[in-house]
């Protein structure tokens, strides 16, 4: 089958320093006049540069879904820059068979003097929407949106939540049969984010082909079977999610063992609580994203309970990275004592032992719940993830075997081996 | 996107295919011609959007022309005495600036389109040409606004157009190709060299004086005149003129030279663009 997307060797690159600011008509005209000679040798020379993309090549099959993660500055965006023709390769090319849709930014194209109902139809033509596409799926943009109240209200008294609803939901109805979306999600707030991720999951399932540019590795493995980690403008890595994200993870150059929200108006939760932070910390107390499998890992979150006066029993979730759930686990110190929460900050931790979990990428999901009557306060599906890592020194479960092991536990059990007495 | 299960169609051929050149000139304008909502949509804001929050609202469209039309009468034509071809001065000087203000206002919002719309380049990919010829669009709602009031102003004065009124649309077509041609260059070398704002408004007084609306083009030496058409709006007033207030005598020689200015400066002006549109979202 033909691929959907084919990049061969491309490479972009971008003019580095004083040349690549604005130079004034002024010091072009003055250069060219007073130094003609230098001026024009300075035209041919190589001026400084970045190669900001350097020999990428990968193909994406139809309906695959592929996350694409790296630093700042790999090249994430400027690949999706290319792909979606915001700019021109310097070298290589890129054949797409089908049409594509970028999503590189919530609210392109929105002007806030217009209406919500102006700009559902004024975003859908930037995005590339035909009139009669978005007239036919209107209501269904105003649904998903919830802003159907709203809609003959200029945007610009909108609250910036309102007009991300608003923008992600014109956005989310695009269909192209190639789908670039870029950090769009690292916007907004926790019920918005969950919303994007959940229509993502959709759209991938629906069949089509997506390049999802992240830094929330969570959502990544996740959401794609396949990653390539970019650095330096190559491909470092391209396969399996789960190998791609440990292998990042694991050198360094990204962590994702600690998220926290500054800002309790805009953090995960209602009015009786609400998420401060959720971290994850080796045996020394210290933040870490990778772990040795024979030590314990602690997994702390804090919570500002608003109104007290409720028995609330945080737990989490453990996915591994293909979005198996391990287990979940919640406060058994509370079970039988019916302890009733004071407003204030709190902390909950737990530590998950060493010999325990096997190794790989283990995604958190955090939670603060009410048993009776069952209420969820928060749920933040994707709060942190670790690497758990078998250094194969022999006293693990591992023993002097080096091949892979399956499992999603990997605990060192108490065996008995003996020989037994002839007869 | 509706869940479900979705189908790619089959296509052996990329549809598209991305390379460091750009693609040819036809299939480029014919891109643009698919894009013609996206055009319409983005007229339609600016159309929209200019005079909200504007306690006269769409009035503006009126009192600009009128407001200038009084100050050149009570200037030009009461204290300096300029001459009008034998015409009433407010008529005269109304006919002129109802095409300048038109291409006055198509010129500067079209150079400025880019540099005005730049999360829309960075962010988003449609031809760029889009902006620009959506911005002169979107002045073509005040000229048919204000051309509203030409017709009580010739009612007044008891002026009658004749048989060369039909070929207004064709002057108006010179008028917007200038301001394309102009706005085009200046918009793309504004992404890169802000000078382009700052020199904008003196450029633009600058021409209003080197076209005749405040006088007539008889003030030239006829043997000099079809020089005044290097300039197309001379051509374009002088034809409003003509064809508006059923003057005796078409400006023959001064609009072939305009038409043929106008035609190779746009040319050149869409060949620029087309060619610096690549980098504009490096370096705007």
């Amino acid at each position: 089958m033909a691929a959907a997307v084919r990049a061969f060797d491309l490479a972009k690159r971008y003019p580095l320093g004083a040349a690549a600011t604005y130079r004034t008509l002024r010091e072009s005209l003055r250069d060219a006049a007073l130094r003609p000679l230098r001026w024009l040798r300075a035209q041919r020379a190589e001026r400084p540069s970045i190669w900001a993309l350097d020999g990428v090549s990968f193909e994406v099959q139809p309906g695959e879904v592929v996350g694409i993660i790296g630093r700042n500055g790999a090249g994430k965006s400027t690949l999706l820059k290319i792909l979606s023709r915001i700019t021109a390769p310097t070298r290589g090319g890129i054949d797409l068979y089908g049409r594509v849709g970028a999503l590189l930014e919530v609210g392109t194209g929105f002007h806030p003097e217009l209406s919500g109902r102006e700009n559902v139809f004024l975003a859908g033509a930037v995005l590339g929407m035909k009139r009669a596409e978005i007239r036919s799926r209107f209501d269904e943009i105003v649904a998903f949106s919830e802003m159907e109240r709203f809609l003959d209200t200029q945007v610009k008294h909108y609250s910036s939540g309102m007009f991300m609803r608003l923008a992600f939901a014109v956005a989310a109805h695009l269909e192209p049969e190639i789908l670039l979306v870029d950090e769009v999600l690292a916007v907004g707030d926790a019920s918005f984010q969950r919303k994007c991720l959940a229509k993502m999951e959709d759209v991938g399932q629906a069949g089509r082909t997506v390049l999802f540019v992240s830094h929330n590795m969570p959502a990544v493995t996740r959401l794609c079977p396949r990653t390539i980690l970019l650095d330096g403008g190559r491909v470092l890595k391209d396969g399996p999610s789960h190998e791609v994200v440990s292998a990042y993870l694991s050198s360094g150059l990204g962590t994702m063992a600690a998220r926290e929200w500054p800002d309790p108006a805009r953090a995960p939760g209602n009015e009786i609580a609400r998420l401060l932070a959720v971290r994850v910390r080796d045996h020394q107390g210290q933040v870490s994203a990778a772990h040795d499998i024979r030590r314990p890992v602690t997994v702390e979150l804090e919570y500002l309970v608003r109104e007290g006066g409720h028995r609330l029993v945080p737990n989490l979730h453990v996915l591994t990275g293909e979005g198996l759930h391990a287990f979940v686990t919640s406060d058994a110190a509370d079970f039988g004592h019916r302890r009733v929460a004071e407003a204030g900050r709190w902390r909950a931790a737990v530590t998950i032992p060493g010999n325990f979990l096997a190794e790989g990428t283990y995604v958190v999901g955090a939670a603060l719940s009410t048993m009776d009557p069952v209420a969820v306060h928060f749920w933040e599906r994707d709060a942190v993830a670790f690497q758990v890592i078998d250094s194969a020194e022999g006293d693990t479960a591992r023993g002097d075997y080096g091949g892979p092991m399956p499992g999603v536990v990997r605990p060192l059990l108490p065996w008995t081996n003996e020989r037994l007495p002839p007869g | 996107m509706p869940a479900g299960t979705y189908r790619p169609p089959v296509s052996l051929a990329p549809l598209l295919r991305i390379r460091p050149e750009s693609a040819g000139l036809v299939a480029r304008l014919s891109e643009l011609l698919e894009q013609r909502e996206l055009l319409l949509f983005l007229a339609w804001r600016d159309v929209q959007v200019r005079y909200r929050q504007t306690a006269l609202g769409v009035a503006w469209a009126l009192l600009q022309p009128l407001l200038s039309m009084l100050a050149f009468s009570v200037f030009f034509g009461g204290l300096a005495r300029i001459p009008s071809d034998g015409l009433p001065y407010p008529l005269f000087a109304y006919c002129g600036l109802l095409p300048w203000q038109l291409f006055a206002f198509a010129l500067n919002s079209s150079a400025a389109s880019l540099t005005a719309n730049e999360r829309l380049v960075t962010k988003v990919y449609f031809p760029r040409l889009v902006l620009p010829l959506s911005s002169v669009l979107a002045g073509l709602v005040d000229f048919g606004i204000a051309f509203l009031l030409l017709l009580p102003i010739m009612g007044f004065y008891g002026v009658r157009p004749g048989p060369a009124l039909l070929a207004l649309p064709l002057l108006l077509l010179l008028a917007l190709a200038t301001a394309v041609a102009v706005g085009l260059g200046l918009g793309a070398l504004n992404v890169r060299y802000r000078d382009v704002r700052h020199a904008l408004p003196f450029l633009t007084q600058l021409w209003l004086f080197l076209t005749p609306i405040a006088y007539p083009a008889s003030l030239v030496p006829e043997r000099w005149r079809p020089l005044l058409g290097l300039n197309p709006m001379a051509g374009v007033v002088e034809g409003f003129r003509w064809a508006l207030l059923g003057l005796p005598q078409p400006p023959g020689a001064l609009l072939a030279v305009s038409a043929a200015v106008a035609s190779l400066g746009l040319l050149a002006a869409l060949l620029y663009f087309l060619r610096v549109e690549r980098d504009f979202a490096d370096v705007i």
